[in-house]
């Protein structure tokens, strides 16, 4: 063995690295304090544009999680995910003008969705990189001109969903005030981040980072690379669906704009870009933060064509763009690193320790 | 340590010729009017380091890719550990057990080398601890312990080359397929590296090396395959091969 050991004491004589990733207090602290930060917000905001911001927000913070798991985490971008938010808000609709409880339609809903999913995914994933991108978009128009011509689904005119008995099992509460909602669907957005978080701490999500990274030499390690991009697109496609579900109980109709207009998929995939794509926090930040600006502009600001959310809409993706790609994540992890360097908060902090590191970005 | 390796290796023989653990038969690749594989037939005994040698666009990488999956051949057969893997796929190599570098370094770039390393152990260990054994344990022997929580992207040529070959290790592979491991680097480093490959040859594995450096193919292989715009034209050992004519024409021009 003589020859081995050689090799660990031959290359530069440096510090030796810490042999694991020390237990993240800071981010368990951070977690507990954004957690009371979500609970307390219809206390501490309760007016009624608040409550509708909170609702808005975490509701495409939900479809911006599950576009994140494909587009963040896998590296293959959708601009079709108003498919899934779309098969959510139909197939919950459908349930209940039936006379079910809208849970029962989370099931089937996320179920379709994956069914979608695999579908597009199938013939699409043989395109890479924006090739992939474009024909997300043609799928997205595709369903939006099927919904409008079929009338099962309500046709052009949408579907309109019964008023029931206020309750928690119908999924409908007062709408004077908004915090029911906001708490189901908090409750909603917990559990999807939960998955999210599962999946991509394991053996799936290094497989679907390795193969945003490279997929080759994804492959390369054994990764069976269409697999599991098969499997990130179900799952993204079933998570943005539940959010679909919400949507439309909270807005008790449905037409084909509402729900499948490329709008739509643009808003979920800008959330999550904003906010940091292939970051668990990614989606909250960026839902907040894009449904704030967009209430808040069509409100003080509203004017018929309500161009100005838009130019602020194209005002951002470029200052992300050129700014900071890793969205308000990489912004604020930025900021950390500054103010740990200014004020050496806990000097080895950051795992990167600049020894032979040329670069690291900033 | 490697007396012992070979000694088992014998007792398991049965037949009169040690155990091949790859071989290539008639294998032929063609691009449209190209042939960028002519007919190339070889083979790899266990527990041995074979170079492959020749000129650029010899067809080197091709064979490579042929091998490691990522190619379909046009003609041909591989067999690997006595099964016919002819046209598998390269994530179906990977869990064959052949580990492979490339030549233009593919490293996980957003990922620390740790995680570069983990990820590849999820081949034969689904949870994140033993996976993380195995990577700790590839670390140290790489000699990439002080570089484990660096950010892939940062590293240095030489730096990425070796977690490309500690990525293939992580895999836990039978025949390791190095495409220019050597190349590009300081007299230093590529002596390090050689003696990294020499380690890694001596627990056992089979290694197939495409490589330039004359130095490091004398030194390492005790077999050489000499290609040359698609064709063999040269088997057997690296001192009758300085002075095989064929070979220097190749090399040399005539």
């Amino acid at each position: 063995m003589a020859t081995m050991e050689d090799q660990t004491s031959a290359p530069v004589g440096v510090a030796t690295a810490p042999a694991r990733a020390p237990f993240p207090y800071r981010r368990m602290f951070l977690l507990a304090a954004v957690a009371v930060l979500l609970v307390a917000y219809p206390s501490l905001f309760p007016s009624g544009f608040a409550q509708n911001v909170g609702v808005n927000a975490l509701t495409f913070a939900v479809a911006a999680t599950g576009w994140n798991l494909l587009g963040g985490f896998t590296g293959q971008v959708s601009f079709g995910h108003a498919v899934f938010f779309g098969a959510g808000m139909y197939t919950t609709a459908l349930f209940v003008m039936n006379g079910m409880s809208p849970w029962l339609s989370m099931l089937p809903a996320a179920v379709i969705a994956a069914g979608f999913g695999l579908l597009i995914g199938l013939p699409c994933f043989r395109l890479r990189g924006h090739y992939f991108s474009i024909a997300t978009i043609a799928v997205g128009e595709i369903a939006l001109t099927v919904a409008i011509d079929r009338s099962w689904v309500g046709g052009s005119e949408g579907l309109t969903l019964p008023l029931l008995d206020e309750s928690l099992w119908n999924l409908q509460f007062s709408l004077r005030d908004l915090t029911q909602y906001y708490y189901v669907i908090l409750g909603i957005f917990a559990v999807v981040t939960l998955v999210s978080f599962l999946f991509v701490r394991g053996k799936a999500g290094r497989y679907v980072r390795a193969i945003r990274d490279d997929d080759r030499a994804a492959a390369a390690i054994g990764v069976p690379v269409r697999r599991y991009k098969l499997i990130a697109v179900a799952l993204s496609g079933a998570i943005t669906a539940w959010a679909g579900s919400f949507q439309v109980m909270h807005a008790l109709f449905v037409d084909p704009p509402s729900a499948l207009d490329l709008a739509v998929s643009i808003q979920i995939a800008l959330i999550a870009v904003f906010g940091g794509a292939g970051s668990l926090w990614g989606p909250l930040l960026g839902g907040w933060s894009i449904i704030f600006i967009q209430s808040y502009t069509s409100v003080h600001w509203a004017s018929p064509g309500r161009p100005i959310d838009l130019l602020i809409y194209g005002a951002l993706i470029t200052v992300i763009a050129v700014v900071e790609p890793s969205g308000l994540v990489g912004l604020l992890r930025r900021a950390r690193r500054f103010v740990n360097r200014r004020f050496s908060v806990r000097g080895t902090a950051t795992p990167a320790t600049p020894v032979t590191v040329v670069g690291d970005g900033s | 340590m490697s007396s012992s390796d070979t000694v088992a290796a014998a007792a398991v023989d049965e037949t009169d010729t040690a155990r091949n653990v790859l071989e290539v038969e008639g294998l032929t690749r063609r691009f449209g009017g190209l042939v960028a594989v002519n007919e190339v037939t070889f083979s790899v005994q266990q527990g041995t380091i074979l170079g492959l040698i020749g000129p650029n666009g010899a067809g080197k990488s091709t064979l490579f890719s042929m091998v490691a999956g990522e190619q379909q051949p046009s003609e041909g057969v591989i067999r690997f550990d006595g099964r016919v893997v002819t046209g598998w796929s390269a994530h179906q190599a990977a869990a064959a057990g052949v580990g492979r570098t490339f030549q233009l370094m593919r490293v996980f770039g957003s990922m620390t080398v740790m995680e570069n390393l983990v990820t590849a152990a999820h081949l034969r260990h689904r949870g994140t601890r033993a996976a993380r054994r195995v990577a700790e344990q590839v670390c140290e022997e790489l000699g990439l312990a002080d570089i484990a929580y660096h950010q892939a992207d940062s590293l240095t040529a030489a730096s990425k080359k070796r977690l490309e070959m500690g990525r293939a290790l992580a895999t836990e592979p039978k025949l390791l397929l190095l495409d220019e491991v050597l190349s590009g680097l300081t007299p230093t480093e590529a002596h390090e590296a050689t003696e990294i490959v020499r380690g890694i040859n001596n627990r056992g594995v089979t290694i197939v090396m495409v490589e330039h450096v004359m130095e490091v193919v004398m030194s390492l292989c005790r077999h050489l395959v000499v290609l040359d715009f698609g064709q063999k034209i040269f088997e057997g050992t690296p001192d009758v091969a300085v002075h095989d004519e064929a070979v220097l024409e190749a090399y040399l021009g005539s």
